[in-house]
């Protein structure tokens, strides 16, 4: 592109001396000021505001949802224990389920994304500033009807996959399964609208000169798996919201045998989800130890290529395993050995991710910060739930602790191993980002200590437990089992566990208010983000970067190339092209507005009251037309907002 | 920090709205009782005919504990078809006995008379089921049979049974839809 | 107590061996594959520090080493999933279809929360209903056709083979064999509901003889009432809510809601395994079903303490 590249001193795009216009600061601080107050906070379309609000409600649901699995250890922890009855604890253990895989997994890992990306990619926000935040409002509506619902005697209780008949409504009588369909509609549509967002942003608003291979690893993640999403996602929403739900609500018989319907229908198409749905949580948390360890060990990771094609192979593989949770139905045996070798044979992607970390700490100069601590934790951790998940895939071993306990160690080795333990790394390295302070080492080392010893000491007996009989979802085991003294273990770890959630709750707390205040880049990282100010202000960059390499943080000896040109007086965006970043064309932003938050409003209106009377479709129709209405409406050609598309010129640069 | 980020109020607020707007619906609803003891009063003096002499007196009116709980809904429907109700009502439309969908009840649609009648049993073929069903099942099998007809909030009725239907959603079927006398017994067997 | 031993790691019978081997197999390679890969972990970051400690920026050769390190890492993984891929499948499809000479056929449907078992024989005589408690005999296969009547549940006898689901509207065919005689308990693995947890069987392998012996007093009718006691416990039975729910064989009780109870005081344990089968744990469980399992189908029963005894009494003579 020939815009009139000029340089920059590195790392400080805020504030570049010599080219430091005063009065296009100030034009921007205007044309992007956020609107005050309460309602400010209501019509905001900021991606920063609204990621942050985004991972502070997820981490709510997980709170929530770690105190339901407390719950569960404490009636487990004696045989016959009179703790809860088996009506509660079925309520308990299916809103843990539910909150944990709905609300926080996948949520929070978009919500991370929605943050990041533009950071990562030089945008000044996402595509869609709007619907981003129409997804927050939905997402949020989910959470609090499920934990409601739940409090108020009301919560699903068959299972976090509600497998039918149990969930229909001969065997599921109330609203209990109807309020958890609901919620899976509100988190489908959360998680549709982020992914869209991601790909869209990464796809078409990157710097200048960041071609798709050289984007950051931790960007490659998050493309796959909004790819997955999109792919995955309607499968459950189409079962959950529309069938399980017409069942019950209007006598439909999509899964009655009587009448031609299925019980095995609601499997596969569950499933069909439900598989991809771990490793569109997974995949995220492979993102965060790249950037981890690349911060860290101050190297990018080595084998690039192989590390993109592993993530690939790894999203493209996941839509064939579903079956593995389906070994014990009656699937023919040549259906089984498919789905055992694909099983087994994704480990081969994951394992080279791991070889190539491997190979980067070798060449590299590992520090062992917090985050970094993280990511070995996560090695440590993830590979024994990595094997045993190999080991699963075999059918007549699987069949064999296919629903016990020993399926339950091995998917919270992998999730806890897997996805937390990188999301808690991820946030000891971009907390300062957020929030312009440093967490606490001394809390952070605490913290997890604590986690790696309550998770061993939580979930690894449990293997034996499964291999001793224990079947899950069981409110209660008999004395002469044999099982209690693991049991007690496995409740004495919990404890460890939420002792380390609560360190690391007060280490953010306390520091965000009083932390050691952090610059733009406090450790030292290759990728863009830190090159915008902690906080960042709300337009990102006072020029969009342009980026010749992979670590464009490292690689310009002292001077960042920027891109001058882009207005200040409105709200606007460098598009490029999809493949090579190329410059495009310039996008213009909308402002803050209301209307995501009416849609919301009124796709709450539409589901909440579904579960009662199928004329809440047409009743919220009405009101979504009408707040689609608002949201669409023409801006006006007022000065501010006039939209000036087009290509930029190739020879001359653009006046300012 | 954006002061509104952990938006604590707000959220409180939402809560509550929500709370309120599902509180009303939900415990009455959702609840699961599952050892009743014996019921304080049970009805014993119900009156089957409008008719009496001299002053009216009131019958005895006693409430139905299920009335808009979907368990014993549920149960209610298992019992029935466990019970072998269903071998003269089937599943609603009746058959050698009267229908229980329809708007016409010999010996009242309250559910004080729905209890006597399973309890003590009806001329014209209508067994005693006194000593051999516990009182509060009868009671979930009133609640059923009332249900049948429309009687109980929509909101704790299931919409269908995994079961062959012979009629679609008999439970869910609104009132003003169930048919008005869908059976009649023959002539030599009416009350 | 007894203490039971419900474990996939104490087979019994030749499914549940070959997959106790293949279990130490995959455990002995993950094992190592594991302290190979967390020790390559280890020793990267500690050679690194060393190097960093010596002065030294980047190690010699680094892209070269590196290359050839994944690539043997990537190399090894692909032969050690293909030898376990390999020796999986060959269990998988040799253990899994069932043997042609299947001297005996037992039919169970799963319900809420207890198993219907039907002893299925050519001739209709020789069937007989049962519950919970599943007679074998030793060193042949057996084959189980499993199907539901209400929800999905699944049989699982640990010590002899995996589990199958039952779902409504679909006939699954398991096998196993029991090589040694004994007891195994098994338990349902798939959540059913509010007394999922307390849905248990046992599974008696027994020698032949013997075997024959049980089939042969389980096909006949519930002993008749000897004494006066007994007689009023079999009055009770018939006239009161448990002929409502349960059968016994030579009574007119023939309801099926509940297990049938023809030859209840042959069997080790009641409630699906739940308790060990006493005059007192009986009385318990008549008394009160709900205390021991809530949310079970069976209703509390308010029986006059005579009444009570007679039945009891009663229930206890039917072997």
């Amino acid at each position: 592109m020939s815009e009139q590249i000029v340089t920059s001193p590195l790392a400080d795009l805020t504030t570049r001396p010599g080219l430091a216009d005063e009065a296009e600061l100030t034009e921007l601080a205007v044309t992007w000021a956020p609107r005050p107050g309460f309602w400010g906070w209501l019509t905001s379309v900021d991606h920063k505001s609204i990621g942050k609000r985004y991972i502070v409600t997820s981490f709510i649901w997980f709170i929530l949802a770690g105190l339901n699995a407390g719950l569960m250890r404490i009636q487990l922890s004696r045989p016959e224990n009179g703790f809860m009855g088996p009506d509660r604890y079925n309520q308990v253990f299916t809103t843990h389920g539910t909150a944990m895989m709905f609300l926080f997994a996948v949520p929070v890992m978009t919500a991370f994304a929605l943050y990041l990306v533009p950071l990562m990619v030089g945008a000044r926000d996402l595509a869609y500033p709007r619907l981003n935040a129409f997804g927050y409002w939905v997402f949020l509506t989910g959470g609090l009807f499920l934990f409601i619902s739940f409090y108020l005697n009301m919560g699903p209780n068959t299972g976090w996959f509600a497998y039918t008949p149990l969930s229909g409504p001969e065997f599921s009588p109330g609203k209990r399964v109807d309020v958890w369909a609901q919620v899976v509609t509100f988190t489908e549509i959360a998680g549709l609208v982020a992914a869209v967002e991601i790909v869209a942003t990464i796809m078409k608003l990157r710097a200048p000169g960041m071609s798709l291979n050289r984007i950051p690893l931790y960007v490659w993640s998050v493309l796959v798996v909004s790819v997955m999403i999109i792919f995955a996602m309607p499968a459950v929403a189409m079962a959950s919201t529309m069938m399980l739900a017409m069942d019950r609500l209007v006598a439909t018989h999509f899964f009655n045998q009587a009448e031609g319907g299925d019980a095995l229908l609601w499997q596969h198409m569950f499933w069909f989800f439900g598989h991809p749905e771990v490793y569109i949580m997974f995949i995220p948390g492979l993102g965060f130890i790249s950037s981890i360890v690349e911060t860290f060990t101050k190297r990018p990771v080595f084998g690039y290529p192989v590390m993109v094609l592993s993530m690939i192979v790894t999203g493209f593989v996941a839509f064939g395993l579903w079956v593995h949770h389906m070994f014990a139905t009656p699937i023919p045996l040549l259906g089984r050995t498919f789905f055992t070798a694909a099983s087994v044979l994704i480990a081969l992607p994951t394992g080279a991710q791991i070889f190539c970390w491997i190979a980067t700490i070798w060449s590299g100069r590992p520090r062992l910060a917090t985050p970094m601590m993280f990511a070995i934790g996560f090695v440590v951790i993830f590979i024994i739930g990595g094997v045993t998940g190999v080991m699963i895939a075999s059918v007549p071993f699987d069949l064999q602790v296919h629903d016990t306990y020993f399926i339950v160690a091995h998917f919270h080795y992998v999730i806890l191993g897997g996805v937390v333990t990188p999301l808690f790394g991820a946030c000891y390295l971009w907390f300062p980002k957020v929030t312009g302070r440093m967490l606490s080492e001394r809390l952070g080392k605490w913290h997890f200590w604590l986690w790696f010893i309550g998770v061993n000491v939580t979930f690894f007996p449990m293997h034996i437990l499964g291999l001793e009989g224990m079947p899950r979802r069981v409110y209660t085991y008999l004395p002469e089992m044999g099982w209690g003294n693991l049991n007690l273990l496995v409740s004495a770890g919990a404890v460890v566990v939420v002792a380390s959630v609560a360190v690391f709750v007060i280490n953010v707390l306390v520091s965000w208010r009083s932390g050691v205040v952090a610059g733009p880049d406090p450790w030292g990282g290759p990728t863009l983000e830190w090159a915008a100010a902690s906080p960042p202000l709300p337009w990102n960059f006072h020029h969009v970067p342009v980026v010749e390499g992979r670590s464009p943080m490292w690689e310009e000896a002292g001077d960042l190339p920027i891109v001058e040109g882009l207005a200040t007086h409105k709200r606007e965006m460098l598009v490029t092209t999809a493949l090579d970043a190329v410059p495009d064309s310039r996008h213009d932003l909308p402002e803050e507005s209301i209307w995501p938050f009416i849609m919301a409003v009124a796709v709450a209106a539409t589901f909440i009251p579904a579960i009662y009377t199928p004329w809440a479709y047409p009743a919220g129709l009405v009101i979504g037309v009408i707040a689609f209405a608002g949201w669409a409406w023409p801006r006006g050609r007022h000065p501010k907002h006039q939209v000036t598309a087009g290509r930029i010129p190739r020879t001359e640069p653009e006046p300012t | 920090m954006d002061r509104w980020t952990d938006g604590p109020a707000r959220r409180i607020l939402t809560a509550g709205v929500l709370t309120g707007a599902l509180l009303f619906t939900a415990c009455r609803r959702e609840e699961r009782r599952f050892r009743e003891l014996p019921p304080s009063t049970t009805p014993t003096t119900v009156r089957v005919s409008a008719l009496q002499p001299g002053t009216m007196v009131d019958t005895m009116h006693v409430a139905n504990p299920y009335e808009n709980n979907a368990y014993a809904q549920t149960e209610g429907q298992r019992l029935y078809n466990a019970y072998g109700c269903v071998g003269c009502h089937a599943n609603g439309g009746g058959g050698m006995g009267p229908a229980l969908m329809d708007d016409k009840w010999i010996y009242g649609s309250a559910p004080e008379n729905i209890y006597t009648t399973i309890i003590q049993g009806r001329p014209n073929g209508m067994p005693s089921f006194a000593g051999r069903i516990p009182s509060y099942q009868v009671w979930q099998i009133v609640t059923y049979v009332r249900s049948l007809s429309g009687l109980t909030p929509a909101g704790s009725r299931s919409a269908r049974t995994d079961d062959m239907m012979m009629y679609d959603g008999s439970q869910a079927l609104p009132k003003h839809v169930a048919p008005k006398q869908s059976f009649r017994p023959p002539a030599s067997e009416m009350p | 107590m007894l203490q039971v031993n419900q474990s996939v790691l104490h087979a019994a019978g030749p499914r549940a061996a070959s997959t106790e081997h293949l279990w130490w197999f995959a455990f002995i390679v993950a094992a190592v594959v594991y302290v190979l890969t967390v020790g390559a972990l280890f020793w990267a970051i500690a050679s690194a520090r060393r190097r960093e400690r010596e002065g030294e920026l980047r190690p010699e050769h680094a892209h070269d080493r590196m290359t050839s390190g994944v690539g043997a890492g990537i190399a090894a993984s692909v032969v050690i999933l293909l030898v376990f891929l390999g020796y999986d499948l060959s269990v998988a499809r040799t253990r899994d279809p069932v043997p042609k000479q299947h001297p005996v056929t037992i039919e169970i449907t799963g319900r809420q929360w207890f198993w219907d078992v039907t002893y299925a024989d050519t001739s209709p005589h020789g069937r007989f209903t049962t519950a919970n408690e599943i007679h074998i005999p030793v060193g042949q296969p057996v084959l189980f056709l499993l199907s539901s009547s209400d929800v999905i549940h699944s049989m699982w006898v640990p010590n002899l083979a995996g589990k199958k689901d039952l779902i409504p509207g679909y006939t699954q065919s398991l096998w196993f064999q029991a090589d040694t005689p004994g007891v195994y308990r098994g338990q349902c693995a798939e959540f059913c509901g509010e007394q999922h947890a307390k849905m248990a069987m046992e599974i008696v392998a027994q020698p032949l003889t013997e075997y024959r012996r049980w089939v042969a007093s389980q096909s006949g009718p519930g002993a008749p009432p000897a004494d006066s006691v007994t007689k009023r416990g079999q009055e009770v039975f018939l006239t009161g809510t448990c002929a409502m729910c349960h059968s016994i064989g030579g009574t007119p009780a023939g309801s099926h809601v509940g297990p049938d109870l023809s030859h209840l005081a042959s069997r080790r344990t009641i409630a699906a395994g739940s308790l060990p089968n006493t005059r007192g744990n009986l009385a318990g469980w008549i008394i009160d079903p709900q205390r021991i399992k809530p949310g079970a189908k069976m209703p509390p029963n308010m029986l006059e303490p005579k009444d009570l005894d007679a039945l009891l009494t009663y229930l206890q003579s039917l072997k």
